[in-house]
């Protein structure tokens, strides 16, 4: 058996600051296997990946390839010995042409001049033979985050690499992509690649992987046969207790109207035409509504219009009886309304800021961590943070003073979550809040949601997984291209019907009526049955 | 394990990391200096070094010393500023280089005011706080409205100002019509001068040395009281670290922006005013080059380890080594050469950061080096021992 490792990582030790990445681990990736590399945030997958490209080097332990012990000390080794990564956050430079990029750093040139056609040619010929249907012409900027990702996948098929790294590859892409992604990948592993994807998503992993190694706070756990395992172990193995896989949550009782919003249009950034059509609906206190949809069909721009960073075309947003349709943000997140940003390094945290100094980001000027001099409160700020910390289970290197830069995601979205819902607030907006999270982290965000709405808040979700749309709001509002086509109840309709409202081909909502007045009984008796229907 | 973790090397500590990169800096720099110095006349090279180190201590007798010194240290005071500018907007994520158009600005209308409208000191530093600041302001408002990269607008706001200032100062109420030089201001208006209040005494009646100095000084510390210690450093920071981030909070960022510049500008335009308003020199109205002084704050604020604090003594060692510069024997070296030397180290502090960088390698490959040597003679155990 052993010779037949395409590489393997012998009792792998990373250290940081303060934090122990890699404990003894040991990965073993057969020839030609789909391998799962499994574990929560901040579990040491991406720490374990690094070493392995060659980004950290390892205080101990070693790495085999085909047996033999090699050494890699930067991405060009890895690259050398045919081990290609596709990175979670693309690293592609905007303004190339796919071609550009998947040639770029092993060009062919002839006297100085590139020499395009031929590699046109065999770019085409991988694309054709795997099925990775990208545009060789497009600018970067200018396709889809799908085809992004079809053209890192080339980059690594045209180097010939052997040994394919996926980092968290479906975090980013829309269902539909996803099941493309994983025929690829099935393709890739028959022709003879040996695949490492690393992942959280059970589904993913049960339906392509061929074994799952687990990785749990930076130790190893062990490494199963999928077909031999269960999603309820390998959750199990991952966060060390059962995990809720069924949101619990009793029927709404919805109160007062919080947040009203009539006729609300948005310009979009990208195109001329608005981004959000005449929107209107309601969320109550003590109710979940979630707006559903594919990702880019206004949502980003929706959300934008509600905080405050987008201007409306048109329309009025009332938060609390309030008109706040012109409000600045500051006046929005101070009378009531808190968010969750879909983008939490763009917008959620100052990075290069000591995690306290993330945690008062909205609140530094109140008379609690300023004083009336204007200096900051310090011993304020950290007890403050440390509280939040402790509450939320936000883990990172040395607490208050870490910088945010250096926590793993899943803790930076606990920390984001933390501060927003700890401040004074009627009205919670969580942009995709379990995006890039694992199964117990999101089980811990969906209690938050859920738990917001029993202590009377509104709460506005806005998501892409469907397993979220169906699970943890009380009403579904669909949007397609900008408009809201659907409301739906989320105990009476199936995946399926979701489906179609979510691709534009049924609605039920017409384009001009202010439209929240689904019949409250409705969604307040329904019983759990039939959900379980619709399952 | 935590042990192993926590006993920090005194190497990794960032204030220590700071100082020993910046003397490491300088060293190379003199050392550079000292070949260039031996290739163009081997002759007085060892010599000349040490006259640039030594400075005002070259001097025969110790009156004559307190008094170079005290020029020294006047010219300290704006470069101190200059440099507190660059390193105040560095914080917040923008590279003031327009500190020397701010700076230019600060001397066309602090010596205009002086000058031409006989106001007090006071006066003039206020307005030549005012006019760096709109200079500022401008680059700042460039940037934030309309996205224009700092760099670029401070660059062609300084040649806007060095000759908007050429043209001010050449108007005949302000010139003396014999010289390209502004009027003296002792003789044309002694209250423009900034007080002495007794600092002179100290160094052989140097009448240059003044309040300025003192007040560079506190500037020093106000700039990182302000940034490490209030909520308008937050913000600023915050701004300038992440602006969507400050944008999200419900911060007025391109207001920060603005904001930020101007205090810049103004910080350069009080440096511009604590060197023409002592008397020191006068605006020559013919020079065609943008003053030195703000480049020079650049590598004050580098070497000071981007630390307010810091860059008082780097702002000192850098005046210094440059009017040493002066003081080479002009018989061996052609006349440039105090320029060259001095311009050679200071381009060699700016290389901070890069030592910084090449430090903390050498700790980690050290580090490794000691980790793998404690392993061998007790190889796998020992290490599978401290980990479990």
């Amino acid at each position: 058996m052993g010779q037949e490792y395409a590489i393997e990582m012998v009792n792998i030790t990373k250290r940081f600051p303060g934090i122990i990445a890699n404990d003894n681990i040991t990965l073993q990736l057969r020839k030609s296997e789909i391998h799962a590399l499994l574990g929560e945030n901040g579990a040491g997958k991406s720490t374990l990946m690094s070493v392995l490209f060659g980004l950290y080097q390892a205080e101990e332990g070693v790495i085999k390839k085909d047996g033999k012990e090699v050494s890699i000390n930067n991405p060009n080794d890895a690259n050398d010995l045919g081990i290609g990564m596709v990175h979670q956050h693309f690293k592609l430079v905007q303004c190339f042409t796919v071609l550009e990029i998947i040639i770029l750093g092993v060009e062919t040139t002839s006297g100085g001049v590139l020499q395009m056609d031929e590699a046109r040619a065999k770019v085409m010929a991988l694309s054709e033979k795997y099925g990775l249907q990208v545009d060789p012409d497009a600018k970067i900027e200018d396709i889809t985050v799908g085809m992004q990702q079809r053209t890192e996948i080339l980059k690594m098929l045209y180097r010939d690499n052997e040994i394919l790294i996926f980092d968290e590859p479906t975090a980013v892409l829309t269902p539909q992509e996803i099941d493309e992604l994983m025929v690829i990948m099935k393709n890739l592993a028959a022709e003879g690649k040996s695949i490492l994807f690393i992942s959280h998503k059970l589904n993913e992993i049960m339906e392509v992987a061929d074994r799952v190694s687990v990785l749990r706070r930076g130790k190893y756990i062990g490494t199963v046969e999928v077909k031999n395992t269960t999603k309820e172990e390998l959750s199990r193995m991952m966060v060390g207790r059962d995990v809720q896989m069924v949101v619990e949550k009793e029927p709404s009782k919805p109160g007062d109207t919080i947040l009203k919003v009539e006729n609300m249009t948005v310009a979009s950034k990208l195109h001329s035409n608005n981004a959000v059509k005449n929107v209107s609906f309601e969320v109550r206190e003590g109710e979940i509504v979630c707006i559903a949809g594919i990702d880019g069909n206004g949502q980003t721009e929706m959300v934008y219009g509600l905080a405050g960073f987008e201007p409306l075309v048109e329309g009025k947003i009332i938060l609390c009886g309030e008109d706040i349709t012109k409000a600045s943000i500051r006046h929005r997140s101070t009378h009531g309304m808190s968010h969750i940003p879909e983008d939490r390094h763009k917008h959620g945290l100052v990075l290069d800021y000591p995690l306290e100094y993330n945690m008062v980001l909205q609140r530094y000027f109140e008379p609690e961590f300023t004083a009336k001099s204007g200096f900051l409160k310090k011993k304020d700020i950290r007890g403050y943070s440390e509280r939040l910390e402790a509450e939320h289970d936000v883990r990172s290197g040395q607490g208050p003073i870490t910088i945010a830069r250096s926590m793993s995601g899943g803790n930076q979205q606990k920390a984001i979550i933390a501060r927003e819902v700890d401040r004074e607030h009627k009205l919670l907006i969580a942009v995709q809040p379990t995006r890039g999270l694992d199964v117990g982290a999101i089980e811990g965000v969906h209690r938050h949601l859920i738990e917001e709405r029993d202590n009377g808040r509104a709460v506005l979700l806005v998501s892409l997984e469907l397993e979220e749309v169906m699970n943890v709001p009380d009403r579904i509002l669909v949007m397609y291209e900008g408009e809201l086509v659907g409301e739906l109840d989320p105990k009476k309709t199936t995946v399926e019907e979701l489906g179609l409202y979510m691709a534009g081909a049924k609605r039920n909502l017409s384009v001009d009526a202010n439209t929240s007045e689904i019949e409250e009984s409705e969604v307040v008796d329904n019983t759990r049955e039939g959900k379980e229907e619709a399952k | 394990m935590n042990e192993r973790v926590e006993k920090k090397n005194i190497l990794k500590n960032p204030s220590f990391q700071a100082i020993l990169t910046s003397l490491v800096c300088i060293v190379f720099g003199l050392f550079i200096g000292y070949i260039v110095l031996l290739i163009i006349n081997p002759a007085g090279a060892g010599e000349a070094i040490k006259t640039i180190l030594l400075n005002f201590l070259s001097r025969s007798s110790s009156a004559a010393q307190m008094k170079a010194l005290g020029n020294t240290l006047a010219k300290t005071a704006p470069l101190l500023m200059c440099a507190l500018s660059i390193c105040f907007c560095y914080k917040v994520g923008l590279f003031n280089i327009g500190a020397a158009g701010q700076y230019e600005a600060g001397a066309c209308f602090g010596l205009y005011a002086a000058l031409a409208w006989n106001m007090p000191w006071y006066v003039c530093l206020l307005i030549a706080a005012l006019a760096g600041a709109v200079v500022g302001a401008i680059s700042g408002a460039l940037k934030a409205y309309r996205n224009v990269n700092e760099v670029i607008s401070g660059i062609m706001l300084n040649w806007i100002m060095l000759y908007l200032t050429n043209m001010m100062l050449s108007k005949k109420e302000v010139k003396d019509p014999a010289s390209p030089y502004t009027l003296k201001l002792s003789s044309a208006n002694a209250d423009g001068l900034i007080p002495t209040a007794g600092l002179n005494e100290l160094f052989s009646n140097n009448k240059t040395v003044t309040l300025a100095i003192p007040l560079a000084v506190l500037f020093a510390v106000l700039i990182w009281v302000i940034l490490s210690k209030t909520k308008f450093g937050y913000e600023l920071k915050a701004t300038g670290y992440n602006k969507e981030a400050a944008m999200y909070s419900g911060m007025k960022e391109k207001q920060n922006i603005i904001v930020t510049l101007a205090i810049g500008g103004a910080l350069a335009g009080i440096g511009a005013a604590f060197l023409f308003l002592t008397g020191y020199q006068e605006w020559s109205t013919t020079q065609t080059s943008v003053p030195g002084m703000g480049f020079n704050g650049i590598a004050a604020t580098f070497l000071g380890g981007l630390h307010p604090i810091g860059t008082i003594f780097a702002s000192f060692f850098i005046q210094s080594i440059t009017d040493g510069g002066a003081l080479i024997n002009k018989s061996i070296y052609p006349s440039q050469i105090s320029d060259l030397i001095s311009s050679i180290i200071i381009y060699l502090c700016g290389f901070v950061l890069f030592f910084k960088f090449a430090l903390n390698n050498w700790i980690d490959r050290s580090a490794k080096r000691e980790k793998a040597k404690a392993k061998d003679p007790e190889p796998a155990k020992a290490a599978e021992g401290g980990d479990k």
